[in-house]
């Protein structure tokens, strides 16, 4: 029978069904880092139980870690408490952790991809909803909770429900300065931030077969923001070139055969999915959020909704957004002013993303007015970026160049917006207070669109400030 | 390990209007700057309950019925749709829970949400959007009625009205069986656990 690669991986993953009906899943690589994992290992501890697979567990620090400053002990001293924890934890139970220390540092879906970890065919959870991201290279990974970072700690599986499998197609070319970032975007934005709840979703179509593997994920990244607890790419030759000659990938003999197995994994053509949904890449445009979802969201040369064209529901949260935003109903986005840019995160903080704003950047001038900031999401991307001499070119623009780290996405350290300034940010959530101030205002956009909002101070279509 | 077998939650209700309300809004991330869970209670939905300046917002949760609610340790809170979105953290449900909070009632719950509150105990059920709106509206104008959430059952009721709900089958079979935290069913698996980790190549080091 034709399986989708979601059932074939449920399958070889399968350790017997529960009681309770769940499928006891068996996790073949567990990330972890410092802030969702301290209370894991306390509950290990109460309850006098050791990690069973430390080999399959990997950490980094990512959260809380200050991207302003590298030398500890840092000025904030629970970043420093969170960091000793996550140190003595994996140091008492074996578990490798990519340090600040070890130049491999970063987001932790940074990491996973770069270190040849994140494979296809796999399972992966993590304590952190964007686990989804490692599904661009054909792998079903899990956002979890703190109490099931402590089963995984303890057994290596999960108690899980099968998902249904919605298959998203994205066919032919976007037009130029429109990103994966907009597309994820346009998806969410259609097809609702809860509509994916009870599915994976199966990225697919030719869009995705012409994108890299960091632009999948990018798209895979938000899944989470559209409902969906994991999203996937088929594993194709792009994704088993991205992995040939990372430190974690199969050496030698072993190669040919991971390959064949990874290639096994792709869902089979005829299999059967419980949705469909298909867009065109041409009817895609630049997209920004305008609202506190990231389902509220526009082309850039759109206005924003008036609130009469909304259904009962989402005309309450709409007037809950525009309040919060300070925006109005039926007015453009465009020209809405900008205080702080930020360019980063697991979702946009990958080095195609430095290099594709650095191409345009190159004797642009960041606004007098903005605040602007970068931050590579790993230390790799950051060394490599350096070697490439983009740091120059983001300096001389005006931007802050920052040390690897989730920084100013969800602001657990001190890169925070002040009052209600409004953030262009690459990042993926635009939620009230997400971005470190209560009455702060996030929109979220894709990376050259910041780069175009930090040159002129206003949410800007960058097609018009560059020449794409 | 035994756990309780949560047949039933009974008791005084709070009604939190909104959809789509995201993790980040129950429990701010400067709140996941701690090491354990404890006191988080007092923090949930913090920056929705205080403004800027300091001072109190009018707010479900700084009501006289919310107080009550954390008084009793028990408490049932009826949300919208899509409740729990957002951040994976479990600092949002432990911070409901901790506040006193035992049940929700809503429209819909993010996955992720949902399983970190099953996992603590908290049955997260769902009615109609009809029915949640008649429940809702009934929370509010009935504060001193209590309301019965029956995960055996697969009800709510309140008063004279009962209101069809429902709940995913393993988290209502793990709720009524004493079975919400899965741990120890996991860890009996542990030889069936073996087996399969033999038979992936990547996790025997192929």
């Amino acid at each position: 029978m034709a399986k989708t690669l979601f059932q074939k991986v449920w399958e070889a993953h399968t350790v017997r069904k529960l009681p309770n009906g769940q499928t006891q899943l068996f996790i073949g690589t567990h990330l972890i880092h410092e802030v969702t994992s301290p209370q894991a290992f306390g509950m290990l501890r109460d309850l006098g139980l050791k990690v069973k697979y430390p080999h399959r567990t990997f950490a980094t620090v990512d959260h809380i870690v200050p991207t302003n400053e590298l030398k500890e002990p840092y000025s904030d001293p629970i970043a420093q408490e969170m960091i000793e924890a996550l140190r003595k934890n994996t140091k008492d139970y074996g578990i490798r952790f990519f340090d600040t220390t070890t130049g491999t540092q970063g987001i932790v879906h940074m990491v996973g991809p770069e270190q040849g970890i994140t494979q296809p065919g796999t399972t992966i959870a993590c304590g952190d909803s964007h686990t989804a991201t490692h599904g661009a290279f054909g792998a079903i990974a899990f956002g979890i909770g703190t109490t099931q970072v402590r089963d995984v700690l303890a057994t290596q599986t999960l108690a899980l429900s099968p998902l249904k499998v919605r298959r998203i197609e994205v066919n032919g070319k976007l037009a130029p300065g429109v990103y994966a970032k907009d597309v994820i975007l346009h998806i969410i934005r259609v097809l609702g931030v809860n509509g994916g709840i009870g599915y994976a979703y199966e990225y697919a179509g030719t869009t995705f077969d012409g994108f890299s593997l960091e632009e999948r994920m990018t798209v895979c990244n938000m899944s989470i923001e559209g409902g969906a607890r994991c999203g996937y790419v088929n594993p194709d030759q792009k994704t088993f070139d991205y992995i040939k000659g990372k430190p974690y990938a199969p050496k030698a003999a072993d190669w040919d055969a991971a390959v064949a197995r990874w290639a096994s994994f792709a869902s089979d053509a005829g299999c059967q999915y419980d949705d469909v949904k298909v867009f065109k890449a041409e009817d895609i445009r630049p997209t920004v959020t305008w609202g506190i979802t990231p389902g509220q969201a526009v082309f850039i040369d759109e206005k924003m909704p008036a609130l009469e064209t909304l259904n009962a529901a989402d005309r309450q949260t709409a007037e809950d957004a525009y309040a919060h935003m300070k925006l109005a109903p039926n007015t453009p986005i465009k020209g809405t002013k900008v205080d702080v840019c930020f360019l980063g995160s697991c979702t946009n903080g990958r080095i195609s993303d430095l290099r594709e704003v650095a191409k345009y950047l190159k004797g642009r001038k960041v606004s007098p007015s903005v605040k602007a900031i970068v931050v590579p999401g790993s230390q790799l991307t950051a060394i490599q970026a350096v070697h490439e001499g983009l740091d120059k070119i983001y300096i001389e623009a005006g931007f802050e160049w920052r040390g690897a780290g989730c920084s100013m996405c969800l602001a657990m350290n001190p890169d925070k917006l002040v009052g209600d300034q409004l953030c262009a940010s690459s990042s993926n959530r635009n939620f009230k207070g997400r971005q470190g101030s209560q009455t702060g205002r996030t929109v979220l956009m894709s990376p050259l669109m910041v780069a175009a909002a930090a040159i002129t101070g206003q949410v800007t279509d960058a097609r018009e400030v560059f020449t794409v | 390990m035994s756990l309780a077998k949560i047949t039933q939650v009974k008791a005084l209700a709070l009604a939190v209007p909104g959809d789509d309300i995201d993790t980040d809004r129950i429990i701010p991330a400067r709140f996941l700057r701690c090491v354990t869970f404890d006191g988080l209670g007092e923090h949930a939905f913090r920056d929705e309950r205080t403004g800027p300046d300091g001072k109190e917002r009018p707010h479900p949760m700084n009501s006289a019925q919310a107080a009550r609610i954390a008084a009793a340790k028990k408490g049932v809170m009826v949300v919208g749709f899509n409740f729990g979105c957002g951040s994976s953290r479990e600092h949002a449900p432990q911070s409901i829970w901790r506040f006193g909070f035992t049940a929700l009632v809503g429209g819909s719950f993010a996955e992720i949400f949902f399983g970190n509150s099953t996992t603590l105990g908290v049955p997260c059920v769902t009615l109609s959007k009809e029915d949640l709106a008649e429940c809702d509206a009934f929370v509010r104008a009935n504060p001193d009625v209590e309301v019965t959430v029956d995960v055996a059952q697969l009800t709510v009721s309140a008063g004279a009205k009962t209101w069809k709900a429902s709940i995913a089958a393993s988290a209502r079979d793990g709720l009524v069986n004493g079975k919400w935290d899965p741990i120890a069913d996991l860890l009996e698996g542990a030889e069936p656990v073996a087996k399969t980790a033999a038979g992936l190549a990547y996790v025997a080091g192929k």
